[in-house]
């Protein structure tokens, strides 16, 4: 069998713990960010893949596009498991949309792919959805630009032979889809648990290689991640009424009901 | 006249009521086409407004590079000024890669639309934006309960078999319904009744009190992932995103990803026992008590009410 390169894209993202929101240009506010806890998903499913093939030849690189300090979500994820990091940051990418996103992130795998030298298959992994943007939209983009199938929302995946089979739900129906790689595959925060790191792994993950490049060095100029779509405006949602609060004094039950049908809502 | 193509990724017996809304909106905004990847429409589609439909020579599976032949196909013909689809994931995959095919704008989870004019939540529904595909038709996939749904029985439309075929790069091995749990579907309900950590593996009460109100059940992350109850009742961002008229949120703390799942419905009533859970910021009633006392209370008040 040939080699195996799984490359998962890993996104540094504003900490939803922590109050989040844009700047004066209608972006994200970036100025802090942790590795996207959905992307720790795809991670751990390369991780357990590579484990399944022991007699494969199997590498785990974790990519990432973002700014400078991306390089933390990158270091988290060497820490989970992957064998490598790359790091795509350019300033024509600020802003990106989907389009913007999934046209860097098709040249990055290439040039990933190039700059490991392997003569591998690939295999291409991300989370379900960012956990800022939330379209889940960049996966099918990127499989199309690559023109690979892309089996998304997996809640389980495998690899058997030359074929890589994929869980997923649509709808009301339970489906397994297969196909023969490359492909990209979203997996949703269902498929697994992923693993923290130990202190072995946290210093074993300092010693290994991260690669920095820019949009130019994929092939691609910044005409290619022009964003095909433009905000016009963001708002935060105003506060909700403050509502009626009550204790339970023994009654609580036949209030809720009173309150229903004070709002016609039975 | 603006058109509107509608991509539809299943065609039941029976339109589902977020279909219904996709083409109440497409009417309102301009002329209707329809793309399906079923080779054979059913009769599903005699709805008054639609003019044609699109379907390819056989079944296209969900991932298949050859979605994009078949909504750019449609989108020769149609020459839609905007491409519209369900909130779904296949939807979702199936217009972004339209989009790539057409270097047009994609913009999901739209919960209203004027023009070209999007408007949707974004930051786990913290922001609302408004925005707007620079050149090209807008490709946007649509939330559910965005508009109500009003469409009228027609004729069949005339379908048109678009020289498309499955790659065969995908192969669907396997395909089983989810067992029904006999309630209204989560995302279309009219209430929902969600259960989290709170109702300790019991989701019985939850379930009674959904029963009474004719509502369906939701429940949180830390419920599903307990295993109390399937993960298709998961509400929130890794969920399904509901905005009932009535929401009661039942032993759930209120974290931003659950809020991110139930916080535009129309009322919302939470039942904590600790009064600092901040469920309570976004409740139009609260009830800081215990669950096991304050849902059999209610229920018996409802009962008794129906009876008299
Ligand atoms: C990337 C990501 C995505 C996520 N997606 C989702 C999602 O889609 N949906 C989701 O829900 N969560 C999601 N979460 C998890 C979320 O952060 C919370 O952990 C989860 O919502 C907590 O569930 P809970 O409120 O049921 O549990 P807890 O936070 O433990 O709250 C339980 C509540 O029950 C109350 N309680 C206990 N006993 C009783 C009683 N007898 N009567 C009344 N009240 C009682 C307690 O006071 C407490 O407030 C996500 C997290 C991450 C990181």
């Amino acid at each position: 069998m040939p080699a195996l390169h799984i490359i998962t894209l890993v996104k540094w993202v504003p900490d939803a713990q922590l109050e989040r929101g844009f700047t004066a240009q209608r972006r994200i506010d970036r100025t802090e960010g942790i590795l996207g806890e959905l992307d720790e998903h795809p991670l751990e499913a390369a991780l357990q893949i590579s484990e399944s093939l022991s007699d494969r030849q199997v590498r785990v690189s974790a990519l990432t596009i973002g700014p400078a300090g991306a390089s933390a979500a990158l270091k988290k994820a060497l820490q989970i498991g992957a064998d490598d990091g790359y790091h795509l940051t350019d300033d024509a990418l600020a802003g990106a949309d989907v389009s913007a996103t999934s046209a860097a992130a098709a040249a990055a795998i290439q040039h990933v792919r190039s700059l490991a030298g392997l003569d591998a298959e690939y295999l291409v992994l991300t989370g379900m959805a960012s956990e800022d943007g939330e379209t889940g939209a960049v996966p099918a983009q990127l499989a199309q630009r690559l023109g690979v199938p892309a089996l998304t929302q997996a809640t389980a995946l495998g690899i058997d032979g030359a074929r890589l089979s994929v869980t997923r739900t649509a709808g009301t129906r339970q489906q397994k889809l297969a196909c023969a790689l490359p492909a990209v595959v979203s997996v949703t925060d269902q498929a697994n648990e992923p693993r923290y790191p130990n202190f072995r792994a946290i210093m074993k993950a300092r010693k290994k290689p991260v690669t920095t490049f820019s949009l130019a060095e994929t092939g691609l100029d910044a005409a290619a991640v022009q964003p095909k779509v433009q905000l016009l405006s963001a708002a935060p949602r105003p506060a909700r009424e403050p509502g009626e609060i009550i204790h339970d004094d023994g009654t609580a039950g036949r209030q809720l009901v009173d309150f229903l049908q004070k709002e016609r809502l039975l | 006249m603006t058109q509107v193509l509608v991509f539809f990724e299943e065609l039941g017996a029976e339109l589902s009521i977020s279909q219904q809304e996709l083409l109440t909106l497409a009417g309102q905004l301009g002329e209707i086409s329809v793309v399906t990847t079923s080779a054979e429409p059913s009769p599903a589609l005699a709805v008054q407004g639609i003019g044609s439909v699109y379907a390819p020579q056989a079944d296209v599976p969900p991932g298949d590079p050859a979605l994009a032949d078949l909504l750019a196909e449609a989108a020769a013909q149609a020459a839609p000024d905007l491409v519209l689809g369900a909130d779904t994931a296949d939807a979702t995959d199936a217009l972004a890669r339209l989009a790539v095919r057409l270097e047009a704008g994609l913009i999901t989870s739209a919960e209203s639309i004027e023009g070209t004019t999007v408007t949707k939540s974004v930051l786990a529904g913290a922001y609302t934006t408004s925005a707007q595909p620079v050149g090209g038709p807008l490709i946007a996939t649509l939330r559910p309960n965005s508009v109500p749904a009003a469409v009228q029985p027609g004729s069949l439309p005339q379908i048109t078999t678009l020289p498309v075929s499955p790659s065969g790069a995908v192969e669907l091995l396997e395909e089983t319904e989810l067992p029904s749990t006999g309630r209204p579907a989560l995302s279309e309900a009219r209430v929902v009744v969600a259960g989290g950590r709170g109702v300790e593996g019991d989701f019985s009460l939850v379930e009674q009190l959904a029963d009474e109100l004719g509502g369906a059940v939701g429940a949180s992350r830390a419920a599903t992932d307990a295993g109390w109850i399937d993960h298709s009742a998961q509400v929130g961002q890794t969920g399904v995103i509901v905005s009932p008229q009535l929401y009661i949120s039942v032993g759930i703390s209120g974290a931003v990803q659950q809020k991110a799942g139930m916080q535009t419905s129309g009322t919302i009533v939470a039942i904590n026992k600790d009064e600092d859970a901040p469920v309570f910021e976004i409740a139009d009633f609260g009830i800081v008590g215990d669950l096991t006392e304050v849902i059999p209370q209610a229920i018996e008040e409802l009962r008794a009410r129906r009876q008299s």
